[in-house]
């Protein structure tokens, strides 16, 4: 289980997240949603711990990870997978060596042994025999599945996805949503995600969470949610313009 | 960060103040930038083929243009040294002047500013990148580190490389001035490479030598930490760009300067 | 594959820098590889003035060795030379420091003698002449004393 509490983060003068507390169930299926530059994608990178909040903690199963460097923050890296806005690729290496590269530099796994999981995991995604292939030589859908199964390919208990269907057609959002659906069925992670795919995401998720004004303004199950009273929430899943309801 | 407007002499002050402790800051970081990518070259494990491909794109793609830029220099050294000589009647002197200059001076500072401008951008454009493409986020979290990945292979292909890139400079060099003095103006060319061999010491290799392999350090250095701290997007990484060749070209001279004057 | 082609460029890279490196120490900065070749006289004068390591050592102009070193020996100058291994020198023979031309640097030249003995290796060359100190005569002569 994934706690938050109380965080706050500054860039400048401006104050992106202001004593944010949500807890994130083990083995469940977590979706943050709020407005474009909001601070999601802030909150994200407090938990996998690329950023230090000004106040607050951030809890994973008990351990407090806000105040841990070097070491002892890798030691809680290990259990981590994380699927970045772009995919983040290393654009110098071909499709099938960005997903050995966890296994090999992280695992130091044997060599068939790569092998054979890195063919299973793009397999998984969809995309066997596109291994030899370089990042940018494939489609932003085929990018996004090689990041998802470079994620998954360590067998990660918590697994991030940052935007993981920004800029794909309305197709294969759908298809990505129903491949992290039939992975985390499979392998049982705790998944946080961060997307603004309405109402597709309503589908895959077990528990929404509205971010606004650097707080969680609501959270709970999706129906819940889609039949919340608060306006904020209500405004944004309907997508109605800012001014409609004179805010 | 006060909100109440301070009285205008203060307000100098206060510019003043917030831009030196910027300064003094980003020394800092600059500093423990160094310092850190050394902690990955000294502690296992070693990313051997990473540094391979750093001394291929570094050295092996430079060469072309270090030959070129070495033989000119060395024919410009040829032709205007021996016109300033040969109204002294001392034009069998052409050789060591040409090869000194080489050897003391141009050919570390004009073997490194070419492979800045050639490698060195490229450098930080292609760490900028990864950084805004959060390429290097992407390693950190899997718990490695990414100096180790991407700092110390070049910082020490830099060591490596440079040295070899100045020696091939002034042979080419010396070689270009031959070609002026002895095949066009006439020299002999036994007074070419006789003189040379009586005047440069094997101190005055060893000087090119230091010189070259600490521009080696503070280009990888610049280039790369300028790549990591890349600002936002296409822009951020022009600026970066710009801003690694410019400093490394200015760290290159007042270095040079420097080593100049406590070398012998 | 790949890896092998940069791999041999890589290769092809450090050994044309190895050879510059190479060229430039032994060709201009004396460096020898296989230890030094021919064998070392010395010589003391009462002044040196000018010579250094590396000046050429030469009889009727042609080079026949080099200058190793110069160090101090009961105040007088002791230069080592390293003679190439064919060239034999008299017991009589004589070495003098002299200037190329009228500016030039300085060089040591060897006088054959004629005697039947030769200088062994480790060797001293008993006759020598200091160089022509050039102020001095020039002094002398401004002043009408030579």
């Amino acid at each position: 289980m994934i706690k938050v509490q109380g965080l706050t983060k500054s860039f400048g003068r401006q104050q992106v997240l202001r004593g944010l507390d949500l807890e994130v169930p083990t083995g469940s299926i977590t979706v943050i949603i709020g407005r474009s530059g909001g601070g999601k994608s802030v909150l994200l990178k407090h938990l996998i711990g690329l950023l230090h909040p000004d106040a607050g903690r951030v809890l994973v199963d008990g351990v407090e990870i806000t105040g841990l460097r070097g070491r002892a923050l890798d030691e809680i890296r290990q259990r981590y997978g994380v699927v970045f806005q772009g995919g983040a690729l290393f654009d110098s290496m071909r499709c099938a060596e960005n997903v050995a590269f966890p296994l090999r530099e992280k695992l130091h796994l044997p060599r068939p042994e790569i092998v054979r999981r890195v063919e299973a995991a793009l397999h998984q995604v969809g995309l066997e025999g596109m291994g030899a292939k370089y990042p940018a030589e494939i489609s932003g859908g085929m990018r996004k599945r090689v990041a998802i199964a470079r994620a998954l390919v360590t067998e990660p208990e918590i697994v991030f996805f940052d935007e993981p269907t920004t800029g794909l057609d309305p197709i294969l959002v759908n298809t990505i949503h129903h491949l992290i659906l039939d992975l985390h069925q499979k392998f049982r992670f705790t998944a946080v995600m961060v997307s603004h795919e309405i109402p597709e995401i309503f589908e895959i998720a077990d528990t929404v969470a509205m971010l606004h004004e650097g707080r969680i303004a609501e959270v709970g199950p999706p129906p819940a949610i889609q039949a919340s009273s608060n306006p904020v929430v209500r405004q944004f899943i309907r997508g109605e313009p800012e001014n409609a309801e004179g805010r | 960060m006060t909100d109440r407007p301070l009285p205008l002499a203060l307000r100098a002050l206060d510019a003043l103040g917030q831009r030196a402790t910027y300064v003094v800051d980003s020394l800092g970081r600059f500093g423990t930038f160094l310092g850190q990518a050394l902690a990955t070259i000294l502690t296992p494990p070693f990313k051997f083929w990473a540094f391979i491909d750093r001394i291929h794109y570094i050295g092996y793609r430079s060469l072309l243009i270090i030959v070129l830029t070495g033989g000119f220099t060395g024919m410009v050294l040829g032709l205007q040294v021996y016109l300033t000589l040969v109204r002294f009647g001392s034009e069998a002197y052409l050789g060591p002047a040409v090869a000194l200059s080489l050897i003391r001076e141009l050919g570390p500072v004009l073997a490194a500013l070419m492979v800045t401008g050639r490698a060195g951008s490229a450098l930080t454009a292609e760490i900028g990148i990864m950084r805004i493409t959060e390429q290097i986020d992407a390693l950190t979290v899997m718990a490695l580190n990414p100096l180790r990945y991407l700092v110390a292979p070049s910082i020490l292909a830099g060591l490596v490389t440079f040295p070899l890139m100045t020696a091939i400079f002034d042979v080419v060099g010396i070689f270009g001035g031959y070609l002026v003095g002895v095949e066009l103006l006439g020299l002999s060319q036994g007074t070419y490479f006789g003189e040379m061999q009586t005047f440069v010491d094997m101190q005055d290799i060893m000087t090119g030598f230091w010189k070259s392999l600490s521009f080696g350090v503070v280009v990888t250095w610049v280039c790369t930490y300028k790549g990591f701290n890349v600002g936002h997007g296409a822009e951020g990484v022009a600026k970066a760009t710009t801003d690694a060749v410019v400093l490394s070209s200015v760290l290159i001279l007042v270095w040079d300067y420097f080593m100049g004057s406590v070398l012998p | 594959m790949e890896r092998a082609r940069v791999n041999i460029a890589v290769g092809l890279f450090v050994l044309i820098g190895i050879a510059g490196l190479a060229y430039l120490s032994i060709q201009l900065g004396r460096v020898s590889l296989l230890g030094a070749t021919g064998y070392v006289v010395t010589a003391d004068f009462p002044s040196v003035g000018g010579l250094k390591a590396g000046s050429t050592v030469e009889i009727a102009g042609v080079e026949i060795g080099r200058v190793e070193a110069i160090g101090l020996a009961d105040y007088q100058a002791r230069v080592t030379l390293r003679i190439h291994a064919g060239v034999k020198l008299q017991e009589d023979s004589i070495a003098s420091i002299k200037t190329k031309g009228l500016i030039g640097e300085k060089y040591l030249r060897i006088s054959p003698g004629g005697s039947d003995r030769i200088i062994p290796p480790r060797g001293k060359i008993r006759e020598v002449e200091a160089p022509v100190d050039f102020e001095e005569l020039l002094s002398k002569y401004i002043f009408g004393r030579i």
